[in-house]
């Protein structure tokens, strides 16, 4: 009874094997995979660029790169952790696999248009790249008119395309999700009885598939304005540039929100699971990810703070935008309040999870200050913001990836990874997390604009400086030594049995990896999600 | 078996076709006259009632579920959401009565 | 009004998530559909038809709904400068032919029809109703496109196409610019329209030849009714543009 037997041809990873049966597959797991080895790519990619940021600015005289070169670098660090990282993350590979296990599906609803949802990404992705060999692209993530409408020299209108192309990956895998949760959930499993990752991922979907189309849109605009000088975002023209704002922050603040959310859902799953417990408040944490996708709607215009947007529109948006930070607060009052008194252990999740907890709490309340229109005026484009959504993304999102890789990947491969590895993976990101951005809070704050590739020779300026960059190499350390063991692991690492962790709900009750067709007998469920018992009365491998 | 809806009569769909039909020959003669201010409520309101009809009956939104429904109504709500804020910024911009904010 | 299925299915006796992976021992996986619907159209990872038409149905809803807000964004942009420019706004639209416009809305009004046609003659199962509709459906829609070959003809030869060789019309030059944004919305705004008409077309070939292998009937019909509701939806897009973009300034006549 201890094991689960593990024939290689009955799991999803042994059935029709070779390179066309992956790139043919619609099984989400397989697709997810695929996704996993393509963002990593990006993720690594997008790290480069960050390296070349943090060089140039040890010194402050600028004396690496040239000025259009940092932009370039700056540029596609944003876009390419944005858009072909955070974005498709966790919900295309965590949320791809473990999705339609969690509520009982033997696949999403429509596994043939995940799959093409992937190859849309890659030719996103393909067009991209080929934007930044040819002249790269130098207007920021943001893509702000008119310079990039009229006065960029490098490659908009290709990266544009791109952009253009992978939204619609985003907008498919959001689609298939919402579809997959309302129509295939098993018999018995009750929308109070979902986990609250799958929640996470609802919300998440909502957000894809009703912002992603107007960026779709907004690009292409861009690309025609400058093809054809149409004078839609040309004040020259009679255009205004600012409608171009209010057009990309439609989506690109929610597009925060697609970024946290799912990170949130992997945080639920996380915590009840490193501390037996019950996740408090289910309904609270079930419902704040709606109200978060939903408020995050209606705050896009704290971006337009310092543009020519009427200040009346402007304190509107401040007040909402601070609204948002009450489901956060609650989701992280009530992940603290699970682990109170719970009999957490000292696992490799739980690391991830703290991490998250800490930064993601430092980087919402900063939040406010940038909320807040006086204060904004005066941090507006400096270090101060470049830190906090660090701390959201990197110290949020990104952890929470980790974190949810770490937990997942036992079910995923099928082989156990080394538990001193991942603590120490742990333990160097959040140390280089908090060197690198944190003295960025104190530039900014002294007022150090960003996307500047030098500055004043100031020694406060230089040392803080130093500080994030000698953080970012010991957060790259952090980030390399999962490739590592991971990789070990899917050669030598120990069999994972169904339930490594002793957590609840189905996808631990299937096989590792799981078969083909996730449940071999339809299942049935009958209790609420977090059912945990006293640790003692867990069989760790049953 | 497929429940999913039941058949519509041909007569309704008859019915929605030629009242589409009235409300674009309306919709035309209405837009030849001049009714000053009114004249762009007046066309939108016969193009949201078109737009209806043909959500209502040739799509069928009639006998699907009320989560169907909502999903429709969704995308409406979520364009008046982005046109509403979005034009707030815009109106409120001369208030101030200072050039540029 | 049809119950989600999720609430209830046949066979699955006693199994509980307690259970599930004692089984996996047993048969592989795919002998757990014969408890289910026996139809070939059904996929694997559905229970049953009436699941897989609401998923199917649903998906198309959602997907409307992403494009609702894709054409959200060009609206944004137009309701943006017709508040700011509403002369050039009527100008412009004086410029457009409001009869070719208008017949152009009754040609996609009739398509709209023979499409619903063609989805209750798959209800029904009559094969005949079903061809004779799609191609009614696809012809409708290719009048359209050629009728608006023929708007954007006249636009090119009056120079109002924008980019480098547009001229505003005599007497406008002071409001150019603004036109200029008109016309780019209104290129835009149809010529995307019309690529949604193009693929609705692609779509309905591709149903056609369903229909004609005799695919459809009471049991089966998913196709029609998801390819329907693609062309509806693309129809409400025309019914919103035609007042939008032609009759706005069509009371004071051409040239007032």
């Amino acid at each position: 009874m201890a094991t689960v037997p593990q024939q290689e041809n009955h799991s999803y990873l042994g059935a029709p094997y070779g390179l066309a049966a992956w790139l043919l597959t619609k099984d989400h797991k397989r697709i997810a995979i695929l996704y996993l080895i393509s963002i990593t790519i990006f993720f690594a990619v997008g790290g480069l660029f960050a390296a070349g940021i943090r060089l140039e600015l040890t010194t402050p005289q600028g004396d690496l790169w040239t000025p259009d070169m940092y932009n370039k670098l700056f540029t596609l660090h944003g876009v390419v952790m944005i858009f072909f990282f955070l974005i498709p993350s966790i919900p295309a590979v965590l949320g791809n696999f473990m999705l339609p296990i969690m509520i009982g599906a033997k696949d999403l609803a429509f596994p043939r248009i995940n799959l093409l949802s992937w190859y849309i990404y890659v030719a996103g992705a393909i067009i991209t790249l080929a934007a930044v060999f040819s002249g790269g692209l130098d207007t920021g993530w943001t893509f702000y008119t008119p310079y990039s409408s009229i006065s960029s020299e490098t490659a908009v209108t290709t990266a544009a395309i791109g952009v253009f192309v992978t939204g619609f990956s985003s907008i498919l895998t959001g689609l298939n999700f919402i579809v997959t949760v309302h129509r295939m959930r098993a018999p018995g499993m009750t929308w109070f009885r979902l986990p609250l990752f799958v929640w996470a991922q609802y919300a998440t979907s909502l957000v894809m598939i009703l912002g992603t189309p107007v960026i779709a849109i907004t690009v292409l605009l861009v690309a025609a304005e400058r093809a054809l000088h149409l004078g839609i975002f040309d004040p020259k023209l009679g255009g205004d540039p600012v409608l171009f704002q209010h057009l990309f922050w439609f989506y690109s603040h929610p597009a925060v929100y697609i970024m946290i959310l799912p990170g949130m859902g992997v945080m639920s799953e996380l915590v009840a699971a490193v501390s037996r417990k019950q996740v408090f408040g289910y309904g609270f944490v079930a419902f704040s990810s709606l109200a978060i996708a939903i408020l995050g709607f209606l705050v896009w215009g704290h971006h337009l703070f310092v543009s020519s947007q009427s200040i009346y529109a402007g304190l509107v948006f401040s007040i909402i935008t601070m609204l948002v930070a009450v489901p956060s607060a609650v989701k992280t009052f009530n992940w603290a309040a699970t682990m109170y008194k719970g009999s957490v252990t000292w696992e490799s999740p739980t690391y991830w999870v703290l991490g998250f907890m800490g930064l993601f709490t430092i980087g919402g309340l900063t939040g406010l200050f940038l909320a807040t229109m006086g204060l904004d005026i005066h941090l507006t484009d400096t270090y101060f913001v470049v830190a906090h959504f660090h701390y959201i993304m990197v110290g949020g999102a990104i952890m929470a990836y980790m974190g949810g890789l770490h937990f997942y990947w036992p079910k995923m491969t099928g082989k156990m990874f080394s538990e001193a590895g991942a603590k120490a993976s742990a333990i160097l990101v959040f140390v280089g997390f908090n060197f690198t951005f944190f003295p960025q809070f104190l530039l900014g704050y002294l007022g150090m604009p960003r996307r500047y590739h030098a500055y004043p020779a100031e020694p406060i300026w230089q040392v803080l400086n130093v500080l994030s960059s000698a953080g970012a190499s010991i957060l790259a350390l952090g980030y390399l030594l999962p490739a590592f063991y991971f990789t070990y692991s899917l050669f030598k690492g120990k069999a994972a049995p169904a339930n490594p962790w002793g957590a609840t709900g189905l996808e631990w009750q299937v096989p590792s990896p799981p078969p083909t067709f996730n449940f071999d007998e339809d299942p049935v469920v009958n209790e609420p999600a977090y059912h945990y018992k006293p640790r003692h009365e867990v069989h760790v491998n049953g | 078996m497929s429940s999913s809806h039941p058949i519509t009569p041909v007569s309704t769909y008859l019915i929605t076709w030629i009242s589409l039909f009235i409300l674009t020959g309306f919709t035309v003669y209405v837009a030849s006259q001049d009714f000053g201010a009114l004249n762009t409520p007046v066309a939108l309101t016969v193009a949201v009632i078109k737009a209806t009809l043909v959500v209502w009956f040739f799509m069928g939104l009639r006998y699907n579920t009320p989560l169907i429904k909502v999903t429709a109504v969704a995308g409406f709500l979520w364009l008046i959401i982005m046109f509403g804020i979005t034009m707030s910024d815009y109106i409120s911009r001369p208030w101030l009565g200072v050039p540029g904010r | 009004m049809a119950k989600p299925s999720t609430a209830l299915r046949p066979g699955l006796g006693e199994t509980s998530m307690a259970h599930s992976h004692a089984a996996s021992m047993g048969a592989p996986a795919h002998t757990a559909h014969a408890a289910h619907d026996e139809n070939p159209n059904l996929q694997h990872h559905f229970y049953s038809m009436d699941q897989q038409l609401e998923a199917s149905v649903l998906g198309m809803w959602v997907f409307l709904v992403t494009e609702v807000m894709f054409f959200g964004g060009l609206f944004m942009a137009y309701i943006v400068y017709r508040t700011m420019y509403p002369t050039a706004w009527i100008e412009s639209s004086h410029e457009l032919n409001v009869y070719l416009g208008g017949i152009n809305t009754a040609v996609l009004i009739v398509s709209s029809f023979t499409m619903a046609m063609a989805v209750r003659s798959a209800q029904t199962g009559w094969r005949t109703g079903q061809i004779f509709n799609l191609i009614g459906t696809m012809i409708l829609g290719s009048t359209f496109l050629v009728i608006k070959y023929f708007e954007y003809a006249a636009k090119f030869t009056h120079h109002l196409v924008p980019g480098p060789h547009f001229q505003a019309p005599a007497g406008m030059e002071a409001i150019g610019n603004q036109m200029q944004i008109f016309f780019a919305l209104y290129f835009i705004m149809t010529g995307i329209h019309a690529a949604h008409m193009v693929i609705g077309i692609v779509l309905m070939a591709v149903i056609l030849v369903m229909a004609w292998r005799g695919k459809f009937g009471p049991h089966y019909y998913t196709p029609v009714e998801v390819g329907g509701l693609y062309w509806h939806f693309v129809d409400i897009v025309w019914i919103f543009l035609f007042p939008l973009l032609y009759l706005l300034g069509f009371h004071g006549g051409p040239g007032a």
